[in-house]
């Protein structure tokens, strides 16, 4: 995957692409605007993310009654029977998980300098999220707020009236 | 430029490049987070004794600590977004970029401060 620089440089050109003197005429098999769309994705996601991670956390962590210690298995089944908190959290898995797996990628392309380790450190970033986002977006919407069996004293109170 | 650096490849003035380590750093800690989080979470399908179980371990003061870290970073990479955002967009994002980073620390602290009052009283006081 190495950039065929000699090639490019030798290939006449009807026009140089010249910015400030400089010629940039570095020619790759892709031929396309991934790295623009990309840059554009961070910073759209980027504004989405701080207003959904700063709801999430302020929804979980800090309005409740003694912060972390209010969430348990009946706190997650009180929001998740809404659709609202199902969407509004595969938003925020989709669009952080997305987000987060490209900023590795630009961080891999920044310091592995091995074209062999750059591929299979992508492959397994690649690999752990598109995981994590389907594990993520499973448990959002298979998930059961009162489990047939299970101990109603841990379950939410609106489990006891059916 | 006003000063030639020592002891640093940087040319010019070293705020843009601190504050850029410090997004890249802040944003490999939110994501590693946010991997161990999407796992604790997948455990309310497991059953609510197994959910329970974990929260549980993070209801101890260290995991407590831990937590006003994760948030002091997630306030930190949220603010200087915007400040990328603005030195992108923003005809006179490049000449401001210097006060913006500025604003981004006064906003930090005026949301972590009373962030860490209510957390940290949360997690100390029972």
């Amino acid at each position: 995957m190495s950039t065929p620089l000699k090639a490019s440089i030798s290939v006449p050109r009807s026009k140089d692409l010249e910015v400030n003197g400089v010629k940039y005429n570095r020619s790759s098999s892709r031929r396309n605007n991934f790295e623009m769309y990309a840059w554009l994705f961070m910073r759209l996601s980027g504004v989405v993310l701080l207003v959904l991670v700063f709801v999430h956390l302020w929804v979980n962590l800090v309005s409740p009654e003694g912060g972390v210690e209010a969430v348990d298995f009946a706190f997650v089944a009180g929001k998740w029977a809404s659709p609202f908190w199902q969407v509004f959290d595969m938003l925020l898995l989709w669009l952080a998980m997305l987000h987060g797996t490209n900023g590795l990628r630009v961080i891999i392309d920044d310091y592995a300098e091995r074209d062999r380790t750059r591929f299979w450190l992508k492959v397994f970033l690649f690999t752990t999220s598109a995981f994590v986002i389907l594990l993520g977006t499973l448990v959002i919407f298979t998930f059961e707020p009162c489990p047939a069996g299970a101990d109603p004293a841990l379950l939410a109170s609106f489990c006891a009236a059916g | 430029m006003a000063k030639t650096s020592k002891g640093t490849l940087y040319r010019g003035q070293a705020h843009g490049q601190w504050s850029w380590v410090a997004h890249r750093i802040t944003g490999v800690a939110i994501f590693f987070f946010l991997l161990v989080h999407v796992l604790d979470t997948a455990l309310v399908r497991v059953s609510p004794e197994a959910y329970n179980a974990v929260m549980a371990t993070y209801k101890n003061p260290v995991m407590g600590l831990g937590e006003a870290g994760l948030v002091a970073a997630i306030v930190y990479h949220a603010f200087n977004g915007l400040r990328i955002i603005m030195v992108d967009f923003w005809s006179s994002g490049t000449k401001y970029q210097k006060q913006m980073l500025w604003g981004v620390l006064i906003l930090w602290v005026v949301v972590m401060v009373p962030f860490l009052i209510r957390h940290l009283s949360n997690i100390f006081g029972g």
